[in-house]
């Protein structure tokens, strides 16, 4: 694959990551922001075999295809299990509302880019320019934990800040050690399984799955 | 002699673009109806449809409501102007237009915009409640589509260095990897987004209803009748089919004519129908599955378009 095609592929990649973040903060059905995370998990998948088919990298590869399968189709579905009891759940009264949070959304991508120049100044790889997509997909991760009210949106965020960190990571790296990468993976699902026992538990004392309910201690 | 032949197929091709928008706009019109009704399971009305309603309407008599000043009058001749100015001087079927080098994509689109704004002080010079509520909310729509397409521009610009409008064209065809680019991409969606709200389709406004309290185009026209009325849904569909224009040239430019000469502009101009012919179709049939937006829920969609552009923006500066 010669370098302008890699590049345009990996910029549509990293555009498609970016875009899904923003598509979270869009849409009010929880469904379709869960479909946005599973596009977004195969498009971080996408620019780690991209990255590796460019650098004949087969370790990088084989994590391609694990991201592809763990966050383009695992997580999300476990993910949608949260919602199987609301099907037709919707972010209904966020704490910041559409316009204002995506507005927002776009004041944290410069805020990205400017914080992320002395990264991509250090990086020398073409590919590094693109760190700044990354970065803004953590923010948006955070800001949508921060503004999101339903357990499900909560996952969502922090689904979101892990996909920007392992973009930044792919991005800046060329690839972190399996290792690490599954590691952190792994975590990321434990927290999800973790945050999918607390859905079911808030859905049984209070049918809905709303975090502003616990507010008060219980025996 | 040759700089006389040079202006006089300037004259031409200027003509014929603008008479291609002229027809196309009511046949487009009627073919987006067309399949509208088949989908929806009805034989519909021939695609020639608004253009015999359009002949029909010159026909008929023109009121003119009593208090209302020549601003009423005005404004369908200033709508249609504004489009015949834009579609001639860009690139639609050649990348090379008469005067292109003064066609900025900024100062085509808000020519364009003067339209709308004409069209609403139009409505609200009659003094009735529905036209200053239409006018109203068209405005509203306006300013919140405006930031969005400014910044829609600028990502183009950026990652093309220019934001003349054949030259943009031009870009595109000589360097595909431009047009795949997500800056390039982003922009066109917003830009999308920013079309279908200025022209009143579906998610925004639902151009086939007369429901006082949904409509917001509907209710600016109402006052007007016979060949203002015809003016009227002549410019606006004029001014659909030329934003559809761009948007086709800016993402897929394959077919326009780069070189002089009678065939390839022939082969251009008719890309340029093929081109906007399918993406009339694909609105339709998105049409038929969508329902309209509550008007407040408007600026949502309006600022998701404004963060399309924007992160289309931002990527351009990233990736350059």
């Amino acid at each position: 694959m010669n370098s302008a095609t890699y590049l345009s592929f990996l910029e549509i990649a990293a555009g498609l990551v970016i875009l899904c973040a923003i598509v979270t903060l869009w849409r009010r059905s929880l469904r379709a922001i869960v479909r946005a995370l599973a596009v977004q998990g195969m498009a971080l998948g996408v620019v780690a075999l991209v990255l590796g088919l460019h650098h004949h990298d087969d370790v990088l590869i084989v994590v391609g295809c694990l991201v592809v399968g763990a966050k383009g189709f695992f997580i999300p579905t476990l993910v949608k299990r949260v919602l199987a009891n609301e099907p037709m759940s919707r972010e209904t009264s966020p704490l910041v509302n559409v316009p204002a949070s995506l507005v927002g959304a776009g004041a944290l991508t410069f805020l990205a880019y400017g914080a992320t120049r002395p990264v991509v100044a250090l990086v020398s790889t073409s590919a590094g320019r693109l760190i700044p997509l990354g970065f803004a997909t953590l923010l948006i991760g955070f800001f949508s934990m921060v503004v999101r009210r339903k357990a499900a949106s909560q996952i969502v965020g922090l689904l979101l800040v892990d996909n920007g960190i392992a973009l930044v990571a792919f991005l800046a790296t060329a690839g972190v050690p399996l290792l690490v990468e599954l590691g952190a993976s792994l975590d990321v699902l434990l927290v999800v399984v973790v945050l999918r026992v607390l859905a079911v538990q808030l859905w049984s004392k209070f049918a809905v799955l709303d975090l502003d309910e616990l507010q008060e201690l219980h025996d | 002699m040759n700089q006389f032949a040079h202006f006089m197929t300037q004259v031409l091709v200027a003509v014929v673009q603008v008479f291609a928008v002229a027809v196309g706009g009511p046949l487009l019109l009627g073919l987006m109806r067309k399949v509208r009704s088949r989908l929806e399971g009805r034989v519909g009305a021939p695609i020639h449809q608004p253009l015999l309603d359009v002949r029909k309407l010159f026909a008929k008599q023109r009121m003119r409501p009593r208090e209302s000043s020549w601003v009423f009058g005005a404004a369908p001749v200033v709508l249609v102007a504004t489009v015949v100015a834009v579609a001639a001087v860009s690139p639609l079927a050649t990348t090379h237009p008469p005067l292109g080098q003064s066609s900025d994509f900024f100062a085509v689109v808000f020519v364009l915009l003067l339209g709308s704004v004409v069209l609403a002080l139009g409505a609200l010079d009659t003094g009735t409640a529905f036209g200053g509520m239409g006018s109203s909310r068209s405005m509203t729509i306006g300013a919140l589509c405006e930031p969005a397409l400014l910044v829609a521009i600028l990502a183009m610009a950026i990652s093309a260095r220019t934001s003349n409008l054949p030259a943009l064209v031009r870009v595109g065809l000589a360097h595909p990897a431009v047009i795949a680019s997500p800056a390039r991409i982003l922009a066109l969606s917003s830009f999308l987004v920013v079309i279908l709200a200025e022209s009143g389709r579906l998610p925004v406004d639902n151009p086939s209803t007369h429901l006082e309290l949904t409509m917001i185009h509907e209710a600016m026209v109402l006052e007007y009748s016979g060949a203002d009325l015809g003016l009227i849904i002549v410019g606006e569909s004029m001014r659909l089919v030329f934003l559809l224009g761009l948007l086709v040239n800016l993402l897929v430019p394959w077919g326009v004519a780069e070189r002089p000469g009678v065939l390839f502009f022939c082969v251009g101009l008719f890309a340029l129908l093929a081109k906007v012919a399918v993406a009339g179709v694909m609105i339709a049939i998105f049409e038929v599955f969508t329902a309209k937006m509550r008007l407040f829920r408007l600026p949502e969609l309006l600022a998701g378009g404004f963060v399309l552009a924007l992160l289309g923006a931002v990527t351009a500066v990233v990736a350059r």
